[in-house]
């Protein structure tokens, strides 16, 4: 999938356009923000406390199936759209926008992970996606570390098979996937796996989040057995470091989609609401910062699309772009999402305004993947270099 | 160095460009340069830079998309790949930086024939240095309170008043200048004049100093100068809509049509470099982790900044046509004042140095960009008043006035 030159416009071309404008028009429709209100915000504190399974809507679900972004990061050799990763940008975008609750962006992030892995199961299980079959990420151990090699999952070997044990913690949207796509330590290597949600010796622990707009759980393994055929690569950490520019991007543009709800949604307040015989915005300690907030989040979506084409391109530098992506994004979030908050006053500190929605959404997103100073840091150790690699030239 | 999607016809012109550039940069400065051109002090400063701005056009690097008629090569497309080339070529930067940006964009909107046939050339050659009068003591950030008069008198106008921050001014044969010609009305009382400056009878420059001790911007007044009509730029009342036209190029919400600017690139790299090359409670600064997030904090900014033009282009990933465009100053003046502030900072003690001390890091180049920064930030409508700008114009935002 690598290409020679540079594509104009990040290679977001018509086919993006339309993608991308059609799920705007899908989304402004099926959950315009009163509908989103009352799919997951109905009543406060709702259900995670009781082990009940926290709302969203199958039945879009299926709708989104059949428009087929289930299966956007399935090439089409494996009946997927074979979309670029600029196109699911974009798309992703809108689902921030509408904050939708939904397994998508988990399905897309193990799809990228079985498509770097370029295996035959791996293919088998990106084939079950495309068909609509939805999956997690199973990759992060209890410290909540998000180094591709650590795991809490380790794997010994019976027969031509494994028997896996411990757990992963932090699944995203856990309780919507049919299958999981994980990572167990077997000696020196890490194995990349998939898993049905139904196997036995498999179970799920529901955590309490605060977005409530997905779910989140701990798998737990208990003898599980995996047979050679589920084995999606013995290289699992070349793996996930291939895929990790992507995933990130998922994560970015979530977060850039969100933002721009939120930039939005307080301008429009900003301008109605009348304080002093004036709407807010005519004050710039209202103003500035909101044009602050729009300067981020551009920053951060120009970011999005640079690392997104870096991935399309195959380009060597896609890591580095999609770190500084995550950055900024996390930290666009950060700020609309304070500002957001802040500048709706009183209102918006209640839960019948809709800004906590995307306030948890966003703030739950800057620290998945690692947020802002995990992304720089890990930016310096490529632009610098490590700590301690700088050589002394003197010692006088 | 690869130029993706460019026509047979411009990756010659580009591969021409890069070139031109590599044989015939010009030999190192008898005397030190200045870090932009605002900044020119002397006549050996200027005397290099307008020499190498005159090869540069020559060489059909500067106004070539201008019409032949006006001086220039009458190609599209060609301005933004020389600006490429410059930029990384690492040459002097333009000296006519009034002249190439804000002056001929004008004159080409809203001169006359003969006006266009007159200045137009000079300025892109940079024969013909030129200046801006637009500020004034009681008009800075609120630009459309000018008190600078021009009352009619026959063919000719006579001009009192006083312009300040006048960069270049005393070395400018040219001002575009903004005159007040009715009390009555705010905005609709303003006009435009192309006004000679050198030499001319009633016009006083005199040097104003900076807080980097430095100068190269002036305080220009006007005692009964007598200005013909012919150098009226547009209608009498239209000065407010002319102003318009050249802001919108200094604040490079349009392409630089003049093109030339030549700056360093990926200032960045030469924050690590010092970071690299400082040794802070003896531990190399490139090693602190704080200075390290510091470090990245400031090359995603400048990534995200090129990437900002580079979407810009992208209309569909574009909410507002105006939205990337209005940003490029407010952002682009702040990345170099928190860039420059960032150098002092990890020079720790040497930023004390200035530069004449011989131990200062790079002859004290970071405190002095640093304290320079603050004519970007302020120059063109400070940065507070460009927050308004993309408040009220992007976003929607009651006037704040």
């Amino acid at each position: 999938m690598s290409k020679a030159t540079t594509p104009p416009g990040f290679g977001f071309g018509e086919d993006e356009e339309m993608l991308r404008d059609l799920a705007r028009k899908f989304l402004d429709e099926k959950l315009p923000v009163e509908a989103l209100r009352k799919l997951v915000a109905e009543a406060p504190e709702p259900v995670y406390d009781h082990g009940q399974r926290p709302p969203w809507a199958p039945g879009l679900w299926k709708q989104i199936v059949e428009l087929g972004w289930a299966g956007l990061a399935v090439e089409e050799a494996d009946g997927g759209a074979g979309i670029s990763m600029a196109g699911i940008a974009g798309l992703v975008e809108e689902v921030g926008r509408h904050a939708l609750p939904s397994p998508l962006i988990s399905t897309l992030s193990a799809a990228l992970v079985l498509r770097s892995a370029a295996s035959a199961p791996g293919r088998e299980q990106l084939r079950r996606i495309a068909l609509g079959t939805t999956a997690a990420l199973a990759i992060t151990p209890a410290s909540g570390s998000w180094e591709p090699g650590d795991c809490g999952i380790t794997g010994t070997r019976q027969g031509d098979g494994y028997l896996l044990n411990g757990s992963a913690h932090f699944v995203q949207d856990a309780f919507k996937a049919d299958f999981f796509v994980g990572t167990a330590r077997v000696d020196d290597e890490l194995l990349l796996f998939a898993l049905p949600s139904e196997a036995e010796g498999v179970s799920l622990e529901q955590d309490h989040i605060h977005d409530l707009t997905r779910d989140q759980g701990t798998l737990r393994l208990s003898d599980v057995r995996l047979s050679a055929k589920d084995v999606v690569s013995p290289n699992g950490e070349e793996v996930l470091q291939r895929a990790w520019p992507g995933l990130l991007v998922l994560v970015s543009a979530d977060l850039c989609g969100t933002s721009e709800w939120q930039l939005q949604t307080t301008v429009e307040y900003a301008k109605n609401r009348k304080q002093f015989d004036h709407p807010l915005g005519f004050f710039q300690a209202v103003k500035h910062p909101l044009v602050n907030a729009m300067v981020e989040i551009d920053r951060a979506r120009s970011l999005l699309y640079h690392a997104a084409c870096c991935i399309d391109m195959g380009s060597p530098e896609s890591l580095e772009a999609a770190c500084m992506a995550k950055s900024a994004a996390s930290d666009a979030g950060a700020f609309i999402s304070d500002r957001s908050v802040q500048l709706h006053g009183g209102i918006g500190f209640t839960w019948e305004c809709d800004v906590h929605i995307y306030f948890k959404r966003s703030m739950h997103n800057q620290a998945l993947l690692g947020d802002g100073v995990h992304q720089r840091r890990k930016l310096a150790d490529r632009l610098i270099g490590p700590i301690g690699a700088t050589v002394e030239n003197e010692t006088a | 160095m690869s130029a993706p999607h460019l026509s047979p016809e411009h990756a010659e012109f580009h591969e021409y460009a890069r070139r031109w550039l590599d044989e015939n940069a010009p030999p190192p400065a008898p005397e030190r340069l200045p870090l932009s051109p605002i900044e020119v002090m002397t006549v050996g400063q200027r005397d290099y830079l307008q020499d190498w701005q005159g090869r540069c056009y020559e060489a059909g690097l500067i106004g070539c998309d201008y019409p032949v008629e006006y001086g220039g090569r009458g190609h599209q497309g060609f301005q933004s790949i020389a600006n490429q080339a410059l930029g990384k070529a690492r040459v002097p930067f333009m000296i006519n930086v009034v002249g190439l940006n804000m002056a001929a964009p004008t004159i080409l909107h809203h001169g006359s024939e003969e006006q266009k046939k007159k200045f137009i050339p000079g300025a892109l050659s940079g024969s013909e240095i030129w200046c801006q009068g637009f500020s004034e003591p009681g008009a800075g950030s609120d630009m459309a309170n000018q008190q600078t008069q021009a009352i009619p008198q026959g063919d000719n106008w006579i001009v009192n008043g006083h312009k300040v921050w006048t960069s270049l001014g005393h070395f400018a044969q040219w001002m575009i200048l903004i005159t007040r010609t009715s009390k009555h009305h705010k905005y609709d009382g303003l006009t435009y004049f192309l006004a000679p400056i050198e030499g001319h009878p009633g016009v006083t420059v005199r040097p104003l100093v900076k807080i980097t001790g430095e100068s190269g911007f002036n305080e220009v007044l006007f005692e009964d100068a007598v200005i013909p009509d012919s150098c009226r730029l547009d209608a009498v009342g239209k000065g407010w809509t002319v102003a318009m036209t050249t802001l919108t190029y200094e604040r490079g919400a349009a392409e630089s049509a003049g093109g030339g600017s030549g700056e360093a690139a990926r200032p960045t790299q030469r924050l690590i470099n010092l970071a690299r090359e400082t040794q802070r409670n003896g531990v190399c600064a490139a090693d602190d982790p704080v200075t390290r997030d510091a470090l990245m904090q400031r090359a995603i900014v400048a990534e995200g900044l090129a990437q900002n033009a580079r979407r810009a282009r992208v209309p569909a990933l574009c909410d507002h046509p105006m939205r990337l465009p209005l940003q490029q100053k407010l952002v682009g003046s702040e990345l170099s004042q928190h860039n420059a502030r960032l150098g002092v900072q990890i020079a720790g003690a040497h930023s004390m140095l200035y530069k004449l001390d011989s131990s200062a890091p790079s002859q004290g180049y970071w405190p002095l960009a640093y304290m320079n920064s603050y004519g970007h930030t302020i120059a063109a409508g400070t940065n507070e008043i460009q927050r308004n700008i993309l408040g009220e114009r992007v976003l929607g935002l009651a006037k704040s006035k």
